[in-house]
């Protein structure tokens, strides 16, 4: 919200700078977002008076103005706006003045015309955004007058930004009150008192929504004048407050707005039909908006209907039809209390947000709207005459807001904010925000909560007034005490960050990516798992919930392509979200991506591109952080966005725990990649269980070692042979590995040579060479019965 | 005999001059082996008188030893010879690089923030609890007492989820706002006392050079007897000066959150001026850094906890912003474009 310090000022007289005044209201939680001067940093302009205008000889665009206003006399001003002319009041710099932008206005000769002075427009003087030519003051304006003076422009727009609770603060009278307390001094508000009724028309009021509406207060004035503008102190305080000046019957219910945080409405009572029906809209019914914008209603929006038609949308805007226009003679003033739920998300839901509805749906005054129609009343009687009927007030005791009582606790004080306040500081504090006591108890105060404050509803809140008022940084401040329990820590379970140091010790870089995807991107890699999307995604592509991580590596590749990089290793942690039957499972899941040469470019380096088995080697050592690499199992495995013949499941025990391979060529080709792509994607769970270290005692006898070289199928999975060798080598087996690999000249094409290490020991005593032969014998008959197994 | 002087004499030349250990060792056959010249000269000592063979022995054996010792003196000198050649010839130019992924990877720089998060906090005892990214209406807002329609939706931008698949009820779902329903889903089901920090992504429906449509949050919570707010500032600013290792000014500002009451706004002073005011505290000389409060009474009876026994604080951080602060990342787009040149940083 925008206001005048100057109009505060007017309510509350704290003895502060504007600096002071705005860091005690911010630290109060009334927020100032920015202080702005009301208009720029000049001298020297007064008011004045075009008394003739002549065109300039030799300018067909400037004219000649002969102007009133210096002391010294009438000046000659050669001046270029449009809408100079003789009888209208200006802004008049005099020679010596100081115009803002350091602007120093001299004696001068335009085209050869002397020309002494300066005629301003509302951006020349920093004062407005008005720049259609001069600034016409108002009629009345006395000429001669300093500008500054006249206008009060010594004054500043201070911008509150005020949290959804405190609706109380949106008006003058709101924030002088907190003003007040905080500094302990006076509110001096104007004097409202019942204006005579001098009309006898009134029009009915039938509540028939009063859960929505439970007063609603009318009033008919005959006979205005709307051809007189609302004054200059009045527009300007409109202004400074962010609002354009209309009509007077217009201003002055901005005005009240302002001043007392009550938005009211009036009609032009000859479009009326009827009384004033404050109902539910039917659905679908339409209305013209002020705005001239047709809106169809929902059944949940209240209306201000006549016997005919909805004439406006309950707190949020009137409607065209019933406006008032520069033809209006008699109007209806319209002061209601909506309830904040039967206001809140309407506007939205219409995509509009207004003054009013800002201020209804927050919470107004439900005992104000009296005191606002008699205030309006005096102002517009004032400004467009007329004569004033009586009061129509309608009103629903049952659904008004009932008056709330709160009971605060001494001892809740000092065990919630760490300090003894002094009773009547406690007092003083409430009183002054306009809380009344109702009772006051040995340990214990009843307070009553005035009809404005909407969030005061519990003792706490009156601990956050109490802090509030007594300021947050004055009060203590101790680091917490607790007791210190050992906590349970298990040595089974790792943490992810275990696992990501191991990828960035292996070179991995750690990419977060974006959640929401393209649904085609996610599609390419997925097209099993139908994703699920937003209603209202930041666009098309940022709609569909990842069910891989892999294409946020993807594209995070090609980002990196894009900018020259060539050898790219990324991993990222986080959800996948994958639609199992009817329910939304969120898995953790942890997925790397590899491009590039398999070393970084270095004279002592590899060049060769990375391969299918850089990657598993580094999913193996993650896998190998649970200490339990043998619940492990790799399978050939087809997924739709990986290489056919590279591509392998991972399982730990039975369970699918993920994947690792290279992407598909067609993919790669389609996202324009131009090498391969390796990734693995696994869930966290078959990566977070480790096994508890369990200590064998260390055999003192020999180690024995046999090396097999075997002819076998191509197609022969390497662990199905390692797996028949376990099986079959005996006990004493202690270590196997494939420690070499031939395919190509040398050997029957379709057949590949593997070579196996088996090392044998016996923990109590050194093994016989017959024992071994015996073993790797019976190896060697198995895979050469399993497998058609060969010795080279 | 009489040459023995002579031969003596020529041995030492040959070891002085042999080049290499082979060379020497044919010194040492030549004089000193079992045939060789001073070797031999023992044989001569049986013509000589048995008083004069003593003196005679003990002149050859002396002549002996002296060559011998030259032989070894030669060997030590030869074999340094040797390894100094071989070192020689092994030398290296150490400077190079060394071979294979010389440089790690890194970890993302809200990781890096959320870890030393975590463990400034882990050091004071509090766990890390995680939850649902999707979350439903009832922990995102309703449990943290902003019904439907209360003008604090307004607040968070919320993405909804089409759930029609999934959603039992009429529960609506909705992208987490904020971290605060992990307070809620650990309220259900602890009994105080608590102490939690809640990392994670969260999504608002905003885009622009200031706002990522998603970003992270730390929430942090404490649920004890006798919590008070004196014990939430202690925490705050403890925190703030521990993350940023200085003094830095820390000043509470009342605010709102629908969670919390008393609520606070958290200040500190503007690390990049010092408090004199410059662009990055929009010339206030504060940094708007954290929300916090005293946990509302409404958030721990919908939890089942006593709120006339128990009392708690909650505090929430915007992580990307506490890196960017710490690191002066200038930009917060940087964060989800995953560019390398700019993740290497970290």
């Amino acid at each position: 919200m925008k206001l005048s310090e100057a109009w505060l000022r007017e309510w509350v007289k704290p003895n502060l700078s504007t600096d002071e005044l705005v860091a005690q209201i911010t630290m109060a939680g009334l927020e100032v977002d920015a202080v702005e001067a009301v208009a720029g940093n000049f001298n020297g302009v007064v008011v004045g008076e075009i008394l003739s205008v002549e065109p300039h000889p030799d300018a067909d665009k400037l004219r000649v103005c002969q102007v009133a206003g210096d002391s010294e006399g009438v000046r000659q001003v050669v001046c270029g706006a449009p809408n100079a002319r003789a009888g209208i009041k200006i802004p008049f710099a005099l020679v010596g003045a100081q115009l803002p932008g350091d602007f120093k206005i001299k004696k001068a000769k335009l085209r050869g015309v002397e020309s002494l002075g300066m005629l301003c427009a509302q951006t020349e003087l920093q004062a407005g955004d008005d720049d259609d030519g001069l600034w016409e003051l108002p009629a009345d304006a006395p000429v001669g007058t300093d500008l500054r003076d006249y206008l009060q422009l010594n004054d500043q727009i201070i911008e509150v930004d005020l949290t959804p609770n405190r609706s109380d603060c949106l008006s003058i009278k709101g924030l002088a009150r907190e003003v007040a307390v905080l500094n302990r001094c006076e509110v001096t508000p104007p004097a409202i008192a019942p204006v005579p009724v001098t009309a006898a028309e009134s029009l009915p009021v039938v509540l028939n929504a009063p859960e929505a509406c439970s007063r609603y207060v009318g009033r008919v004035i005959r006979n205005i004048d709307i051809s007189r503008p609302s004054p200059l102190w009045l527009q300007e305080k409109l202004r400074r407050s962010g609002l354009r000046p209309i009509d007077a019957v217009v201003d002055v219910t901005n005005y009240v707005l302002l001043e007392l945080g009550q938005p009211m409405h009036a009609f032009d009572l000859a479009k009326l039909e009827g009384g004033i029906d404050v109902r539910m809209a039917e659905q679908g019914e339409q209305v013209v908006l002020l705005d001239g914008q047709e809106l169809t209603l929902n059944a949940d929006t209240l209306v201000i209907a006549d016997a005919k038609q909805a004439l406006a949308v309950a707190g949020i805007m009137g409607g065209k039809h019933s406006a008032v226009t520069g033809a209006t003679q008699n109007i209806l003033l319209e002061s209601a209390f909506f309830h904040p739920l039967a206001i809140a998300g309407r506007a939205r839901s219409y995509g509009l947000h207004t003054d009013s509805s800002h201020r209804f749906e927050r919470g107004v005054d439900y005992q104000l709207q009296l005191d606002a129609m008699e205030r309006a009343t005096v102002l517009l009687l004032e400004i467009v005459g007329g004569e004033a009927g009586p009061l129509v007030e309608a009103k629903n005791d049952e659904h008004l807001p009932q008056a709330r009582q709160v009971t605060l606790r001494r001892g809740r004080i000092s065990a919630a904010l760490g300090l003894e306040i002094a009773d009547e500081d406690i007092e003083a504090m409430l009183l002054g925000l306009g809380l009344t006591l109702e009772e006051r108890r040995p340990d214990a105060w009843v307070f009553g909560v005035p009809s404005y404050r909407f969030d005061l509803a519990l003792e706490v809140d009156l601990l956050e007034e109490l802090a509030r008022i007594y300021g947050y940084n004055r009060l203590p401040t101790r680091s917490l005490a607790a007791p210190l329990p050992v906590p349970a820590h298990a040595e089974r379970q790792l943490g992810l960050p275990a696992l990501r140091r191991q990828l960035v010790a292996r070179g991995y870089q750690e990419a977060v990516t974006y959640s929401f995807i393209e649904p085609e991107l996610n599609r390419q890699f997925d097209p099993d798992n139908d994703p699920v999307t937003l209603k209202n995604p930041i666009s098309a592509d940022m709609g569909a919930m990842r069910t891989s991580l892999l294409p946020g590596l993807v594209k995070t590749l090609q980002h990196n392509l894009n900018r020259q990089q060539e050898r790219v290793r990324l991993f990222e942690s986080g959800l996948r979200f994958i639609l199992r039957g009817d329910e939304l499972e969120q898995e953790p899941m942890l997925a790397g991506l590899i491009y590039g040469n398999r070393q970084p470019e270095e004279w002592a380096n590899s060049q060769d591109p990375a391969d299918f088995y850089d990657i598993k080697g580094d999913l193996e050592a993650l896998l190998a952080m649970t200490g339990a690499e043998g619940e492990f199992r790799f399978q050939a495995a087809s997924h739709p966005a990986l290489h056919p013949g590279q591509c392998a499941a991972v399982y730990r025990g039975d369970r699918l725990a993920g994947f690792v391979g290279a992407v598909h060529p067609q993919l790669q080709q389609a996202l324009d990649i131009p090498r391969p792509v390796y990734v693995f994607e696994v869930a966290q769970w078959a990566l977070l269980e480790a096994r508890l270290p369990a200590f064998k005692p260390l055999s003192r006898f020999p180690a024995i070692r046999r090396d097999l070289a075997l002819l076998l199928a191509r197609e022969t999975a390497a662990d199905q042979v390692l797996k028949c060798v376990e099986k079959h080598a005996g006990e004493h087996l202690i270590d196997l590995k494939v420690f070499d690999l031939y395919m190509g000249k040398g050997i029957d094409p379709h057949r590949k040579s593997v070579a196996l290490g088996l090392t044998f020991q016996h923990p109590s005593r050194t093994l016989t060479e017959d024992e071994i032969n015996a073993a790797v014998d019976l190896v060697v008959q198995h895979l050469q019965s399993d497998f058609d197994a060969t010795l080279r | 005999m009489e040459n023995l002087t002579a031969l003596t004499e020529e041995a030492l030349k040959l070891v002085q001059d042999a080049e290499d250990l082979q060379a020497l060792d044919r010194v040492r056959v030549e004089y000193l082996g079992k045939k060789g010249s001073i070797s031999a000269q023992m044989k001569s000592l049986g013509k000589l008188s048995p008083e004069e063979r003593p003196a005679a022995g003990a002149k050859i054996n002396h002549a002996k030893d002296q060559v011998q010792d030259a032989i070894s003196a030669r060997k030590t000198s030869l074999e340094k010879a040797a390894i100094d050649a071989r070192l020689a010839e092994e030398t290296i130019d150490v400077t190079l690089p060394g071979r294979g992924e010389r440089q790690s990877g890194g970890l993302h720089p809200v990781t890096r923030t959320l870890e030393r998060i975590e463990s400034i906090f882990a050091a004071a005892g509090y766990r890390v609890e995680v939850g649902p990214e999707v979350e439903d209406d009832y922990h995102n807002f309703e449990a943290l007492n902003i019904p439907a329609h209360h003008p604090a939706r307004a607040m968070h931008d919320t993405f909804y989820v089409n759930d029609s698949a999934f959603a039992k009820g009429d529960q609506a779902f909705v992208l987490r706002t904020h971290t605060s329903p992990v307070q809620v889903r650990v309220m259900e089901n602890t009994q105080p006392p608590i102490r939690i920090i809640c990392p994670g992504r969260v999504y608002r429906c905003d885009s622009d050079l200031t706002h990522t449509p998603m970003f992270h949050q730390i929430e942090g919570l404490v649920v004890d007897k006798g919590i008070s707010f004196a014990d939430l500032k202690g925490t705050v600013d403890e925190f703030l000066k521990s993350f940023f290792e200085a003094d830095v000014p820390v000043r509470f500002r009342p605010s709102y959150f629908p969670f919390t009451e008393p609520s606070a706004e958290v200040d500190i002073g503007c690390t990049h001026c010092g408090g004199k005011g410059c662009r990055v505290c929009k010339h206030t000389g504060w940094l708007e850094i954290m929300g916090c409060g005293m946990v509302h009474p409404n958030v721990l009876e919908a939890s089942g906890v006593d709120s006339e026994i128990y009392t708690g604080f909650a505090f929430g951080l915007g992580v990307e912003r506490m890196a960017m602060l710490r690191y002066g990342v200038n930009d917060l787009r940087l964060f989800f474009e995953n560019d390398l040149r700019f993740l290497q940083q970290f």
